[in-house]
């Protein structure tokens, strides 16, 4: 899949809100994206640019989203239901809000495969069973309501839905923000098998960069809308490019290091409605010159694999 | 997999479904009480004209006011009319009405409110509009320009309990709507790729029906007493159909030396009124799973 130029914008009573500004990425079968990021730099309006699914007053208003030969953002509402659930699937952030208080478990799987597949409903309910058994949730439980379970639970189920289809891509938003450390691992060490059993094209949204450096194999970070560096996942950790994924890495609080206070990046991101002029991370940027504030950097190739927009490495 | 019900027939199907209510806990009971009064209700007044030992209408079936006796069990009214036989007799038009007018306001109020909420905009203003402007006027009143408009007659009585209480519908099943459409769940039904008929069939409605049926309870006993209240007025049922309304209206005058009168008829109305109440009351906790678990 490839993402060209995308632009989201919401069209808000105070101005436009840029939340995803000139983006462009690709990503290829049987990887995984990681995307990160603050919150509030875009990383979920992407995601749901890519399922055609922004609330209004948000729009996409330029780029392409080509999957598969498609271009997404020009195809009508029918047909990109077709392909919802079934070619492209969603996991969402919090699962204790995603089910259908009202649904049985199953039915939430057998509902998701019957939408897109033209079976019997009780082979849906034996693939359902055999779902459960890659989920780690027992057969016994395909009759209980979401209110029986655990949020660990119900996020399993939540990815059991996206997987119900087999689908090409799964966009997933925060998968374990609302978890424990806990369930977080084995919420994330689930995904990673599955990944493999599956063969799963992943874009993995998170604020997590330790989530990232686990899963992906190619790592986004995106700043106030804008993608700042894209590269293999190892390249960044070593040596990140852009001044803000190393501040990023370096607010990691780190165990090893006897420091102790923990490193933070000054100001905050700027307002969207009014983004400013030239590069947006300047104004929070040690290394920022000039230039920087007066002329907005290019996200330019400078390895081969490593894109990044920054004046310093142009 | 789900053990699928052999169907039973159209009345041992249902019946054995009643007898395990009590299994549900509490509610269960609740609801198989209601069910009972309300059945019961129906079934006096199907049978009442073939078992009322006199005429409902005839007058001087006895001495005029008599109590209470082994002759009149519920004694006689002012002319001297059976109670026993009006008490069995005069249901009719109260269920009627009561059945008829929730049934008017559900197939009207409900897919008016979900759509209107769900698609929002221009055309949710204006029928929200439209609606608050009926619900602002009172009730009873505007039941009676509407009957005095139309005639009486149960199926009127009906129409104008119905218009007062569509906009009460509308407004929960919209407000509730309002919430649901926002709720993960539903994103995430839409983020499987499912239809908007499917959202709001299987994923809205569901989470709206504990309360329409609430509303429907309180609509089904306010029917009665409107429907009652209109009688009492005179623009309920004409005066020669045995009605618990008419006998209200003319009782009341004599509600001090004749006390039997009222209270028979009234009381009839309460049981029925408690009885709509019992089965909403239970209903509400039993469709929803998480209530259902605290048996």
């Amino acid at each position: 899949m490839q993402v060209e130029n995308l632009k989201t914008y919401y069209f808000t009573k105070q101005g436009v809100v840029r939340a995803v500004d000139n983006v462009s990425f690709e990503i290829y079968e049987g990887e995984t994206l990681g995307l990160v990021g603050e919150s509030g730099c875009g990383k979920s309006t992407l995601g749901f640019s890519i399922m055609k699914l922004i609330p209004p007053p948000g729009k996409i208003v330029n780029g392409k989203i080509l999957f598969k030969g498609k271009d997404l953002v020009e195809l009508p509402e029918n047909e990109m239901r077709k392909i919802r659930g079934k070619r492209i699937a969603m996991i969402f952030q919090d699962p204790m809000t995603s089910l259908n208080p009202l649904m049985k478990i199953g039915d939430h799987i057998v509902e998701t495969i019957l939408t897109h597949e033209n079976v019997t409903k009780e082979e849906a309910y034996t693939r359902a069973k055999k779902l459960l058994d890659d989920l780690g949730i027992s057969r016994e439980r395909i009759n209980d309501y979401p209110h029986q379970f655990s949020g660990g639970m119900r996020q399993r189920v939540m990815i059991g839905l996206a997987l119900a289809l087999n689908p090409d891509l799964i966009i997933a938003d925060e998968p374990t923000t609302a978890l424990d450390v806990i369930v977080e691992a084995q919420i994330l060490d689930l995904m990673k098998k599955l990944k493999e059993a599956y063969r799963l094209t992943l874009i993995l949204i998170t604020h997590n960069i330790g989530i990232v450096a686990e899963m992906a194999d190619k790592i986004g970070v995106m700043y106030a809308g804008k993608l700042v560096e894209l590269s293999k996942t190892l390249p960044i950790f070593e040596e990140p490019l852009h001044p803000y994924t190393e501040a990023l890495l370096d607010s990691v609080p780190n165990i090893k290091l006897s420091e102790q206070t923990l490193k933070w990046i000054p100001g905050s991101p700027p307002n969207l409605l009014n983004p400013i002029k030239g590069c947006r991370f300047a104004p929070r940027c040690k290394y920022a010159e000039k230039r920087c504030f007066e002329e907005e950097p290019k996200i330019i190739e400078v390895e081969k694999n490593r894109f990044v927009a920054c004046h310093l490495r142009g | 997999m789900e053990k699928e019900e052999k169907p039973k027939g159209i009345i041992v199907g249902p019946l054995i479904k009643l007898a395990s209510l009590p299994k549900e806990g509490w509610a269960g009971w609740i609801v198989l009480v209601g069910i009972i009064i309300v059945l019961s209700m129906v079934i006096i007044t199907i049978i009442g004209p073939f078992i009322s030992p006199y005429d409902p209408n005839a007058f001087h079936t006895g001495p005029l006011f008599a109590p209470p006796s082994s002759e009149h069990l519920f004694g006689t009214n002012h002319l001297g009319q059976d109670m026993l036989s009006r008490v069995l007799c005069g249901g009719t038009t109260m269920l009627q009405v009561a059945l008829l007018s929730v049934t008017i306001c559900f197939i009207i109020g409900v897919p008016i409110g979900l759509f209107s909420s769900y698609i929002g905009g221009n055309l949710d203003k204006v029928i929200s509009l439209v609606m608050d402007s009926i619900y602002a006027f009172p009730g009873l009143v505007l039941a009676i320009a509407i009957a005095v408009m139309l005639g009486k007659g149960a199926v009127n009585m009906a129409l104008s309990i119905a218009v007062i209480y569509i906009p009460s519908y509308f407004r929960i099943v919209r407000s509730q709507v309002l919430t649901i459409k926002e709720m993960a769940y539903v994103e995430a039904a839409k983020a499987i790729g499912a239809r908007n008929r499917t959202i709001l069939a299987r994923y809205i409605l569901p989470n709206v029906i504990p309360s329409i049926v609430t509303v429907a309870t309180i609509n089904f006993a306010d029917a009665i007493l409107t429907a009652a209240g209109l009688t009492f007025l005179g623009w309920g049922v004409e005066v020669d159909i045995p009605d618990w309304g008419w006998d209200l209206y003319y009782g009341r005058q004599y509600i001090s030396k004749a006390w039997w009168i009222i209270f028979f008829p009234g009381l009839m109305i309460i049981l029925l009124a408690l009885g709509f109440t019992f089965i909403g009351e239970g209903l509400s906790e039993l469709l929803n799973p998480r209530l259902r678990e605290g048996k």
